[in-house]
């Protein structure tokens, strides 16, 4: 077990290593910084004055090193736009960006789950093409679209729900429904194929005969092996939100990181983007290791 | 003896398209306690869906019928689902074929084990547990109280069909009904797990329903002996009677196919019975068996129904004297 722990470790720090190194690369190869902040109008002197206090006169690789260095002190350097550190802006906005995240999976995990398990159930029945058929809208539908819908229905004409900003728990609501619904369809197929294949399995009719309820069997001996799937994609899909929430929250105005990614992205800011697409990759790396333990936790086959 | 399992006329048909397969037609055999019922015949016979009919574990599908269907005097035709989950595991128990695939593969022997027995009965825990190690130890397993928190996966075939055994035992049923409990195990250890089920059988005074392709087994365990054919009883009498006279073309057939010890003599050529079990979409006229049967004539395509002498029945158009007459030239050839 330590063994498989310092494998996957190791493993995780040269992906993240690699993450970095690509991102550095293509953002260097992407623009002149230089010209970005001094404007059109800038004098060949400007632009080299700008470019010596950036350190972007110094050669590729002694800049990436020197990045690296300052990173893993958690030094990810200022940003050009703000008068703040890269650090500090990310750690502001974080929690805008989690908590809307963890309230995705949340009506994620509400809808999928039961919907799943009643299609399996039912399979082939009215129930099952219900669940089906709103798997399909919410497939169908591009989440931005729906969130402009669900600013026009809640806050416009009920005004029950703020449209936009993030000051209140209540301006993550519409957010959530909008980034957890487009999540819901390949979650709730997923929750169905795997309950309807356990169900046929001989370990149920065990269950069965041993007079155990019905929802004993289901959420006792079912559910536990139909969930495995399912926990490793939840794990995924949570990292697929906090990385993809930029539309999500560019539409409701919330102060998070994919705001600020967005925000950062058209102004060249650098810095800023560099930093958010390692904290993108580390959270993936740290998921998929989190789903990989859990797993473990509930398959004993894997647990060595 | 008063019946402990009662079976009159059961069928249980499947709809097909727009047809209907008619898997078991018309079974009817009781279980006294104590007593072992052996039921044979080739696969596809019929012989899984009567005991998952007994249980109530057919697929949605199936349709159950019955004149009769009682276990210790309760109706199962019309016992709610909760009476039949009370009788289920607790007094009339099921072994199954798969035992590689029976267990659920998230959760320990051990769970598996008292979960049933906590699920019946307001026991402790603990007098699961104790229950659990002592049965494990009864059908064979070293270090009992060690493999109660081993993983399904971590045992061998042989292993998990004994716990199974175990599982079945744990609240001391009335019947156990096994089918096939060997078909998927090594051939070395299949007659040894049937002994163990027999040897349970007489300690726990059960009634013992085994559901099996070996003949050799069968003659030394059982004390009836049910042949099946398409889905009705071809031959039906005590395991003596059965194997010494043979009144069925068909059982003496399978008798053929099977080396019997003490009775089929080393040399001999072991048979086979030509040809394939009619398709039981739609009625059957007549024998179901006259298409294979080697002495099949005139009459085969009328008759069906089940002829009774001393408490042996045997479904052929042969009365007692001719049927008695070619188990004895069977015999004469064999020797």
């Amino acid at each position: 077990m330590l063994g498989y722990l310092a494998q996957r470790l190791g493993l995780a720090v040269l992906v993240c290593l690699t993450v970095s190194l690509i991102t550095f690369s293509l953002l260097s190869a992407s623009g002149d910084i230089a010209s970005a902040i001094a404007g059109e109008e800038a004098t060949p002197q400007q632009l080299a004055e700008i470019r010596a206090e950036l350190g972007l006169d110094r050669p590729w690789l002694v800049r990436y090193l020197g990045w690296l260095g300052g990173a893993l002190q958690g030094d990810f350097g200022d940003s050009l736009f703000f008068r703040e550190t890269v650090a500090d802006l990310i750690i502001h906005r974080l929690p805008n960006t989690l908590l809307l995240a963890a309230m995705s999976l949340g009506v994620m995990l509400s809808l999928a789950i039961p919907l799943g398990m009643l299609a399996a159930f039912r399979p082939n029945t009215w129930i099952d093409r219900l669940a089906l058929s709103i798997a399909v809208l919410g497939q169908a539908m591009p989440n931005f679209w729906f969130g402009l819908i669900l600013i026009v229905v809640f806050a416009l004409n009920f005004g029950v729900l703020p449209a936009s900003g993030s000051s209140t728990t209540w301006h993550f609501i519409m957010p959530a429904i909008a980034l957890g619904y487009y999540a819901t369809p390949p979650m709730m197929r997923l929750t169905r194929a795997g309950m309807i294949e356990v169900l046929g399995q001989d370990y149920i009719r065990t269950a069965h005969a041993k007079g155990l309820s019905m929802k004993r069997v289901l959420f006792k001996h079912a559910l536990r092996n139909a969930i495995i799937p399912v926990v490793a994609l939840t794990v995924v899909q949570f990292g697929n939100m906090l990385g993809g929430s930029v539309v999500i929250e560019t539409v409701f105005g919330i102060q998070g990181v994919g705001y600020l990614a967005w925000e950062s992205i058209t102004r060249l800011d650098v810095p800023v983007v560099q930093a958010l697409m390692l904290l993108v990759a580390v959270f993936y790396i740290v998921l998929v290791l989190v789903s990989d333990f859990v797993n473990a936790w509930l398959d004993p086959k894997i647990r060595k | 003896m008063s019946n402990i399992l009662e079976v009159e006329n059961l069928r249980v048909d499947i709809p097909v398209g727009n047809q209907t397969l008619h898997a078991v037609r018309g079974i009817s055999f009781s279980l006294a306690r104590g007593e072992t019922l052996c039921i044979v015949g080739e696969s596809g016979c019929g012989k899984s869906l009567t005991s998952l009919a007994v249980m109530g574990l057919l697929p949605r599908a199936a349709r159950r019928s019955a004149d009769r269907l009682e276990f210790d005097g309760i109706d199962l035709m019309r016992a709610s689902r909760r009476q039949m989950q009370k009788i289920r595991g607790n007094r009339l128990s099921m072994i199954f074929q798969e035992p590689m695939t029976s267990l659920n593969p998230a959760y320990t022997i051990g769970d598996q084990l008292e979960e049933v027995m906590l699920w019946h009965q307001k026991v402790p825990r603990e007098k699961a547990r104790e229950r659990a190690v002592f049965l494990l130890e009864k059908v064979g397993i070293t270090g009992a109280a060690k493999r109660l928190s081993q993983y399904p996966h971590q045992l061998s075939g042989g292993l998990r069909q004994r716990v199974m055994i175990a599982m079945s035992l744990m609240c001391g049923p009335s019947v156990i009904i096994a089918d096939e409990p060997t078909t998927a195990l090594d051939v070395t250890i299949q007659a040894q797990i049937l002994l163990l089920l027999s040897e349970l059988q007489r300690e726990f005074d059960m009634g013992l329903v085994l559901i099996t392709h070996d003949l050799g087994v069968v003659a030394r365990i059982a004390d009836r002996v049910m042949v099946m054919y398409a889905g009705q009883v071809v031959e039906h009498g005590s395991a003596k009677a059965v194997f010494e006279t043979p009144l069925h073309p068909y059982t003496r057939g399978l008798m053929e196919c099977m080396p019997i010890p003490g009775k089929t003599p080393p040399g001999q050529h072991l048979g086979s019975i030509p040809g394939i079990v009619p398709s039981l979409i739609g009625e059957i006229e007549g024998c179901a068996f006259r298409d294979r049967c080697p002495v099949a004539r005139a009459g085969c395509e009328r008759f069906d129904e089940l002829r009774r002498a001393d408490g042996h029945a045997w479904r052929c158009i042969m009365d007692a004297q001719e049927a008695r007459g070619h188990a004895a030239a069977r015999e004469e050839a064999h020797q």
